[in-house]
């Protein structure tokens, strides 16, 4: 472990890996203990991973040196099989993800329904197409794997400087192959266009598919990726955010069905004055497990980003993962990132990890923080809603509500929005003690 | 006509070996339409009264009463305590990610009220109370405190209070932090209220600012934990003056010998 990063932002960081003290960062000081619900995560929650108390990862193996860099390949055999040890797959279940990485090449598809806005393009494009060999290349197997057996992209083209008057969406509906289903999407932004782009799964599948959104200079782009995968789905997939020039990308994870969903998300910035926002939210019942690996890596000055996802979980063996890694190389000066994860543990026997990683090697930025917090219900909100006369169950729902709304009603469009709180709302109602009284609209 | 009598209250924080009395021996009594003000320096325990009295967890009675109506106050949960007819305006209203503000006030109204109110008289009525306390129509879909300035978050307590229609409320360091502007419009707020009910006001604060703009009809001067002296407006003037030095002074004197005794 290096020196601590010496950038006068240290105080900004506040990663806790210790699960008391992620408690205590969520709850507000002196509070707790007494009457109401449990402010200590449940046993086996809250946990970071097995990094040690404190460690954050800035530096490297030296104190000077640069950490090393992340590999990535298009050839799958580069890899190697993984199994389950690696840092990248340490936290996923193996023997559920295998079916997809030793998943046959195939021709099974998932069902494509398409809302193009006048002048966006949906083509596809050959696995010789330049445009594939210019993405972002693969950081695993499987989705080198996945590059390989997709066979090229459905490309997603919207023209420069043309604002779209609705978004587009992708509907992509698992028929219940049992056939893995291998895919790439590419959504090309030209420079100065405005666009909002929806990728809605739903269905049974097996899928692993890469998304990679390039933003041209000046773009403002929004991907939302819904998964409303139906119990039993398996999902994978790499994707990358490219940001041009001063251009403005935001990407919304909405994470909800399925058996695993296991997404990767890597932001590369392709000019200076970039600004990625990353948003998430999950919510994962008894034995599904969700994992969301975020890889923000700044190396042109004066980009920012920012980083929230937020994650409930209820039921015995509901387990999410959050890994969230920002660089910060030496060239990139100006830089401005925060990133935070927050895990809300509505039962007994979930299990939440959080991973924070921040590498800084440059002095020169505007700041640099994470935080990390699971724990049980905020005592503070609890006790401010039952003040008002509000009983403690529906204050429960009103604050879980709000937990997942404060993310949700950032992708901007309310039919979908209202579609994902209806979601929500459904699944905490089979929450026992909290679906004795219906929350008002 | 409603009485909140509390009975010589000791209240203290912390378990076990770490707990500390804050409260030692509260008596107070607040009938409708009267309104007292508490005045004491930082740390003497103001803000434990008025949470206790709406029933904070990290607050443990330790003994004594407090009855609103001759009802046992401290048996009710703190739901309760609001619907009996008690409210608290928050010395740091908490943000509540994710909810609105109209959500939060007709969840909280209909909780009060026992019903939903009707939806058109209730949409009016929110829009004339707001209007009333200057705020703008699209704080209603704000998420609750959430980046609020100080003023609104006072100005939204007051809103609280004027919708949910308490017998009895508590308002802690309400002015605490409000410039000249909010401060009027927030105690004008407290003011219609007295006028167009009986509430009755427990006012707490730090300063005699707001005393300029709501009147008291009973100053109680609150020292390390208890009450050490009571008087009518007057004695908000004298404070004004010459400040707590001579109570802190006493008290500081007891605390000292109560801490050579323990």
């Amino acid at each position: 472990m290096s020196a601590p990063h010496d950038t006068g932002t240290d105080d900004q960081t506040t990663l806790t890996t210790d699960s008391a003290a992620l408690a205590g960062e969520l709850f507000a000081p002196g509070v707790g203990a007494q009457a109401g619900p449990p402010t200590t995560p449940a046993a086996g929650t809250g946990t970071a991973g097995e990094a040690t108390p404190g460690a954050h990862s800035h530096g490297g193996p030296t104190p000077t040196g640069s950490p090393a860099e992340r590999f990535t390949s298009p050839d799958p055999d580069a890899f190697g099989d993984p199994t389950g040890r690696e840092e990248d797959w340490r936290f996923t279940p193996m023997r559920r993800i295998r079916p997809l990485l030793q998943g046959a090449a195939s021709d099974a598809h998932l069902q494509w329904d398409t809302d193009l806005p006048d002048g966006v393009e949906l083509t596809a494009v050959e696995a010789d197409d330049p445009l594939i060999k210019g993405l972002p290349e693969p950081v695993d197997r499987l989705a080198a794997l996945t590059r390989q057996r997709s066979g090229g992209a459905a490309v997603v083209r919207v023209p420069a400087e043309a604002k779209l008057d609705r978004p587009v969406t992708l509907r992509l509906t698992g028929t219940g192959s049992e056939d893995v289903v291998w895919g790439q999407v590419v959504v090309e932004v030209g420079a100065f266009a405005e666009a909002t782009v929806v990728l809605d799964h739903s269905g049974s599948a097996r899928y692993s598919g890469g998304v990679s959104v390039l933003a041209g200079d000046g773009a403002q782009v929004t991907l939302v990726s819904v998964q409303d995968w139906a119990p039993g789905s398996v999902h994978a997939g790499q994707y990358d955010t490219v940001v041009g020039r001063d251009a403005s990308v935001s990407q919304v994870v909405v994470t909800l069905g399925g058996d695993l969903v296991r997404l990767v998300s890597n932001v590369a910035y392709a000019g200076p004055g970039g600004s990625a926002e990353l948003y998430g939210v999950y919510f994962a019942d008894e034995t599904q497990h969700q994992e969301h690996r975020l890889w923000v890596d700044h190396s042109v000055p004066q980009c920012r980003s920012n980083v929230l996802y937020k994650g409930a979980l209820q039921g015995e063996e509901a387990h999410t993962v959050w890994v969230g890694d920002v660089r910060i190389r030496p060239a990139a000066v100006g830089t401005e990132t925060y990133e935070l994860n927050r895990n809300l543990v509505l039962t007994d026997g979930a299990r939440a990890d959080s991973v924070p990683n921040l590498e800084i090697e440059t002095g020169e930025i505007v700041g640099a923080g994470h935080a990390s917090a699971t724990g049980r219900f905020d005592d503070e909100q609890l006790f401010y809603l039952c003040s008002r006369g509000i009983d403690a169950e529906t204050a429960r729902r009103l604050v879980v509500r709000g937990f997942f709304a404060d993310v949700v009603q950032r992708i901007g469009i309310p039919e979908l929005q209202d579609r994902l709180m209806g979601t929500v709302e459904a699944r905490l109602g089979q929450l026992p003690g909290l679906a004795e009284q219906p929350v008002e609209a | 006509m409603s009485v909140l009598e509390i009975r010589d209250l000791h209240v203290s924080v912390g378990d076990g070996d770490d707990a500390k009395e804050i409260l030692r021996g509260v008596d107070l009594t607040i009938r409708s339409g009267e309104t007292h003000a508490i005045m004491g320096p930082n740390g003497s325990g103001k803000s434990t009264l008025a949470y206790s009295i709406a029933g904070h967890p990290k607050y443990t009675v330790t003994s004594g009463s407090v009855t609103l109506d001759g009802e046992d106050v401290l048996a009710m949960s703190v739901d309760e305590r609001a619907r009996a007819g008690l409210f608290l305006a928050m010395q740091y209203p908490v943000e509540v990610p994710g909810v609105s503000v109209s959500n939060f006030l007709r969840t909280a109204a209909t909780a009060v009220k026992g019903e939903a109110p009707k939806l058109r008289t209730w949409v009016k009525d929110v829009k004339t109370e707001m209007a009333g306390l200057e705020m703008d129509a699209a704080f209603a879909e704000r998420n609750v405190n959430e980046g609020f300035s100080g003023g609104e978050k006072k100005r939204h307590e007051i809103l609280q209070m004027r919708l949910l229609k308490p017998k009895i409320a508590v308002l802690d360091e309400t002015d605490s932090g409000l410039d000249v502007d909010a401060l009027r419009v927030v105690s004008e707020g407290v003011n219609r209220t007295r006028e167009d009910s009986d509430l009755g006001v427990l006012l707490i604060t730090h300063y005699t600012r707001i005393l300029r703009y709501i009147k008291p009809d009973f100053v109680h001067v609150f020292i390390a934990g208890r009450f050490v002296e009571e008087g009518g407006p007057e004695l908000a003037d004298k404070l004004e003056s010459e400040g707590y030095a001579a109570y802190v002074k006493d008290s500081a004197d007891v605390a000292a010998a109560e801490a050579a005794a323990s």
